[in-house]
């Protein structure tokens, strides 16, 4: 409320002292992940150096369903920041894009194809563009670790399980779970989409039609039964039930730990907070049944939005089209660098990329080795998940009962958005 | 009583009390009722009968969140109410720095709830949390407090009771004064030792202090959720859900209709349990 007065008065000011040129005032608002705030840091500065009549106004948000829940009520009660910054998929349809998000389909120009999919309302328009890199969901690795106790990258679930007993009878830590935050307790199940598919192709679609349940699913079960797997053979570190995302990237960085289930944007944490150790983590995705079919589940970056009700409407797009052009994809790369590719045609990665990263490479660049993460391919996605990762994760409920519940909890999801067959 | 009496004001003397009322609690009681009745996503509705009630009792966390909140409440208000009388006895019966130590009680009631919440949570973290370290030097292992789905709901009870016993004792020490000295005396003069004082004087005759006491905590126990949800989030998995934290998730996920049913369903709860509550206790209030 404060800004209006001074707002007029400056606009008296312009127009007493006869500028003709309007200043612009953009508000953002972003998740407060220390990635994401480099990023828009290092945009907006650009931005403005470049278009000093245009400046910004960057707020902070929580992440996870504290920041779905700020994220809507926003956007429905109209009072949504200029831009903001937000998950892509399945998220991105419960927002109601077709009413509350402009239409951005006029600053595609760079975006790659894959992307648009997972930006475009359920009336075909586009209405987001790439923010950040595309990311891997998979496993950290303390390669100190690894080279310590002589072992090998796994490439069956079997393996990573015969890793961890090592891990744990030489007394350290095998694998860290932080679920004070919630939403990391995810990892283990939504990682496995690649394996899922790889063995029923039409999961999705299914899926999707309520032709298919994951409790009906032995592949679909199994990522629930990883999760029950590594809290029975005590990989844990003692404090799994209340630590944070932080201490996660923290123990596997450090060699606390030697495994952090997580997504790959993660190394930007390690890389504000313990630079000497980000070439310490390796990355590997997560491992399935069968060896020769060994593949990357993988997520699209976040998109930026302009809401509908923006005032400042031609001046976000313009902003956008900025953050979506290989200029703008250079300068997040000169702020975070690079925890993966890219989806701007043209933007080239650094040679110098994190080890983490030059892991996960391999698997983009061969056709048929990586898959979109389940809430890419389908719009349900069930708001209870991460508790109930939670509960397998600490011994409360079986995976069985686990994916039972879950399916459960989607149709919730399924109904809320109107989907037929449900 | 004697038949009504016509009130000697006119009517329109109420009408800004009733505007205020209706604008603000009738209409959006009537509201809510309303939307329970339709999938709404801020936008539009769509009328969906009772669908939504039968969803939320549907719920599979619902039992388990109604259960909690029935223990919640329970504890909550009982240790209040023991705690509060026997803390007021002890700061009206003229100790050392009396009033200092009626402001040390009553202290936690004026801090912040979500201060309080993030406090604990750091004093009983199960590793680096002062709680367990001091156990540690005594020998003892101590639990993980707020993520051991055993313990969880019954620590941020605990939190609870730390943070709202001040205010139940502030009652009662209002309730205890108000009692005459003659009584005591009375009862000394027949020979009543220091407890048969408490248990025959006392406590009956602080019977309306009693009332306020559980009826407050009683209702803030029902619908408690700050607390909880700066603490445990209703975590580990949903071991420590109550109603309110069910509601609010089912609003965080978007669905907005199930989640007012879900309020319309405290609602009653509420109604429910107090209604009788307090007819019981005024009844026997008359009987004294």
């Amino acid at each position: 409320m404060k800004l209006i007065p001074s707002a007029a008065l400056l606009s008296a000011f312009i127009v007493a002292s006869g500028m003709a040129q309007a200043e612009t005032t953009l508000s953002v608002l972003i998740d407060n992940n220390p990635e994401t705030i480099a990023a828009f840091d290092a945009l907006t500065a650009a931005y403005t150096a470049a278009n000093p009549d245009v400046t910004f106004d960057i707020e902070q948000r929580a992440g996870g369903a504290e920041g779905d829940n700020l994220v809507k009520t926003r956007l429905a009660t109209g009072e949504m920041a200029d831009v903001f910054a937000y998950n892509s998929g399945s998220l991105f349809q419960a927002l109601n894009p077709s009413e509350t998000l402009a239409d951005l389909s006029d600053i595609q120009g760079n975006v790659i194809d894959s992307f648009k999919p997972v930006v475009t309302s359920p009336d075909g328009v586009v209405r987001g563009i790439p923010f950040g890199a595309a990311m891997g969901g998979g496993i950290y690795y303390n390669r100190n670790i690894y080279a310590e106790l002589g072992l090998s990258v796994p490439k069956t679930w079997a393996e990573f399980m015969a890793n961890n007993e090592k891990i744990k009878a030489a007394g350290k830590v095998a694998v860290a779970q932080t679920y004070g935050d919630t939403w990391t307790s995810q990892l283990f199940v939504l990682a496995d989409f690649y394996n899922v598919q790889s063995a029923v192709p039409n999961f999705a679609a299914d899926y999707t039609a309520n032709a298919i349940k994951y409790a009906t699913t032995p592949a679909a079960v199994q990522g629930f039964q990883n999760l029950e797997d590594v809290f029975k053979g005590g990989y844990l570190n003692e404090d799994f039930g209340v630590a944070k995302f932080d201490e996660g990237m923290r123990m596997v960085a450090l060699g606390e730990a030697a495994h952090y289930p997580m997504l790959t944007f993660g190394i930007g944490t390690v890389k504000q907070n313990y630079p000497d150790n980000v070439n310490d983590i390796g990355f590997f995705a997560q491992p399935g049944t069968d060896a020769a079919k060994n593949g990357l589940t993988v997520w699209m970056p976040m998109a930026a939005y302009v809401p509908a009700t923006s005032p400042n409407l031609d001046e976000a797009k313009k902003f956008l089209s900025f953050v979506a052009s290989v200029e703008g994809c250079n300068t997040m790369i000169g702020a975070i660098g690079a925890t993966g590719p890219y989806l701007i045609e043209g933007c080239e990665l650094p040679t110098d990329v994190p080890a983490s990263v030059a892991d996960m490479l391999p698997y983009f660049q061969t056709e048929g080795m990586t898959a979109p993460a389940l809430e890419f391919l389908s719009p349900i996605k069930g708001p209870a998940l991460e508790q109930i990762t939670v509960e397998v994760g600490s011994g409360i409920r079986p995976a069985a009962e686990a994916a039972a519940l879950y399916d459960q909890d989607v149709e919730k999801q399924a109904k809320q958005l109107g989907l037929p067959n449900w | 009583m004697t038949a009504k009496r016509r009130s000697p004001y006119p009517y329109w003397f109420v009408l800004p009390a009733a505007v205020v009322f209706t604008v603000l609690f009738l209409v959006p009681t009537i509201a809510s009722f309303w939307f329970s009745m339709t999938r709404w996503d801020l936008f539009q509705t769509e009328f969906i009968g009772w669908d939504n009630y039968r969803q939320f009792f549907k719920e599979p966390f619902l039992v388990q969140g109604l259960t909690n909140t029935l223990i919640y409440a329970v504890v909550t208000s009982g240790a209040k109410t023991i705690l509060g009388l026997l803390l007021a006895v002890l700061l009206t019966s003229g100790i050392l720095w009396q009033g200092f130590l009626r402001s040390v009680v009553f202290f936690p009631v004026l801090v912040s709830t979500i201060g309080v919440g993030i406090t604990f949570a750091a004093l009983m973290h199960p590793t680096k949390g002062a709680i367990n370290i001091a156990l540690s030097y005594v020998g003892i292992d101590g639990p993980s407090w707020l993520s051991d789905p055993t313990l969880a709901l019954y620590s941020v009870a605990f939190i609870d009771i730390w943070k709202g016993v001040g205010l139940a004792t502030l009652i009662y020490i209002a309730g205890l004064a108000a009692i005459s000295p003659e009584y005591y005396e009375a009862a000394r003069i027949d020979g009543a030792t220091r407890s048969q004082q408490f248990w025959r004087v006392t406590v009956p005759l602080v019977q309306p202090a009693t009332v306020t006491v559980v009826t407050l905590s009683l209702i803030g126990g029902l619908r408690s959720f700050d607390i909880i949800w700066a603490t445990t989030k209703g975590g580990p998995g949903f071991a420590s859900d109550v109603l309110a934290s069910v509601i609010y998730k089912q609003y965080q996920a978007g669905f907005y209709g199930l989640a007012t049913a879900g309020n319309v369903i405290l609602f009653l709860l509420i109604a429910i349990i107090i209604l009788p509550l307090t007819w019981w206790f005024n009844k026997r209030e008359v009987d004294l």
